[in-house]
């Protein structure tokens, strides 16, 4: 059986379900940015899986913005998060409530 | 020889995420970091079965070193202790198995359902870098300058954020 178009795009969205899970259960700051991460690699590797089979390489060059975006929005997203930790001592998403009703 | 290698480096990819959202032996951000440095080299892997030579190497640099390094100095920064004693919550366990099982349904069935690329010609198109920086000075020179001014903003606004008195 050959590896096929359809094989990459459940792995892919096998991994950007994972990805969604760990936003949703873990609560801590810095490991839900990481699962930010899982999911926009699985974005990548699905758009790489276009480019490969479609024959041309648009996908790859948009994979390569996405690293290159996702490098700078982890940069200041770190930057926020040790801001925060700095006001609040905190890096956990259920001691900020502050903005809670 | 591609069939076996794209089964080993898809179950590794896997295997090495799902330990780093859900870790059974250590709780630690540390852990999960070293396994997230871990899927994206097996996801490079895959990238080379897609003969993306240019982004493996770019996946395993730029992810692996430079934005891993980040986040194992912004861990070791912050004092992270007490997040091993901290408990899910099973109300927010459940939740989120049922919404994401739900939107996994919702995806393989309908990537079943359609068979999406089984009619395409066999693909011959290297992602070689010379290939790759071709297109990106030719067709895509407007985005790759702007990308370069993205980098510069968020390289200001990161020193002004971890300025000692943020305003």
């Amino acid at each position: 059986m050959t590896v096929g178009l359809e094989h990459y795009l459940i792995v892919s969205a096998l991994l950007f379900a994972l990805g969604l899970l760990g936003v949703i259960t873990r609560r801590n700051l810095l490991v839900m940015y990481m699962s930010l991460e899982l999911m926009l690699n699985a974005a990548n590797l699905a758009l790489v899986a276009f480019s490969w089979f479609n024959d041309n390489l648009n996908g790859q060059v948009m994979v390569f913005f996405i690293i290159t975006v996702a490098a700078a929005e982890v940069a200041v997203g770190l930057a926020l998060i040790v801001a925060l930790y700095r006001k609040r001592q905190s890096a956990h998403v259920e001691d900020l409530t502050s903005m809670k009703l | 020889m591609q069939e076996i290698l794209f089964y080993f480096f898809a179950a590794l990819t896997l295997i090495f995420g799902a330990l780093v959202i859900a870790n059974p032996f250590s709780r630690n951000p540390v852990t999960s970091a070293m396994f997230l440095v871990l899927t994206i080299i097996s996801l490079a892997g895959l990238f080379v079965l897609l003969h993306a030579f240019f982004l493996a190497a770019v996946q395993v640099i730029v992810y692996a070193g430079a934005v891993m390094v980040l986040f194992l100095f912004v861990i070791m920064l912050l004092d992270l202790e007490e997040e091993e004693r901290r408990k899910i919550k099973l109300a927010g366990l459940v939740a989120g198995l049922v919404s994401v099982g739900a939107i996994v349904v919702i995806f393989v069935r309908s990537l079943l359902a359609t068979k999406p690329g089984s009619n395409l010609p066999s693909p011959t198109t290297e992602g070689d870098t010379a290939a790759l920086g071709k297109l990106l000075f030719t067709n895509y020179l407007l985005p790759f300058e702007i990308v370069s001014i993205l980098l510069l903003v968020a390289m200001v606004g990161v020193i002004l954020l971890s300025k000692k008195d943020l305003k």
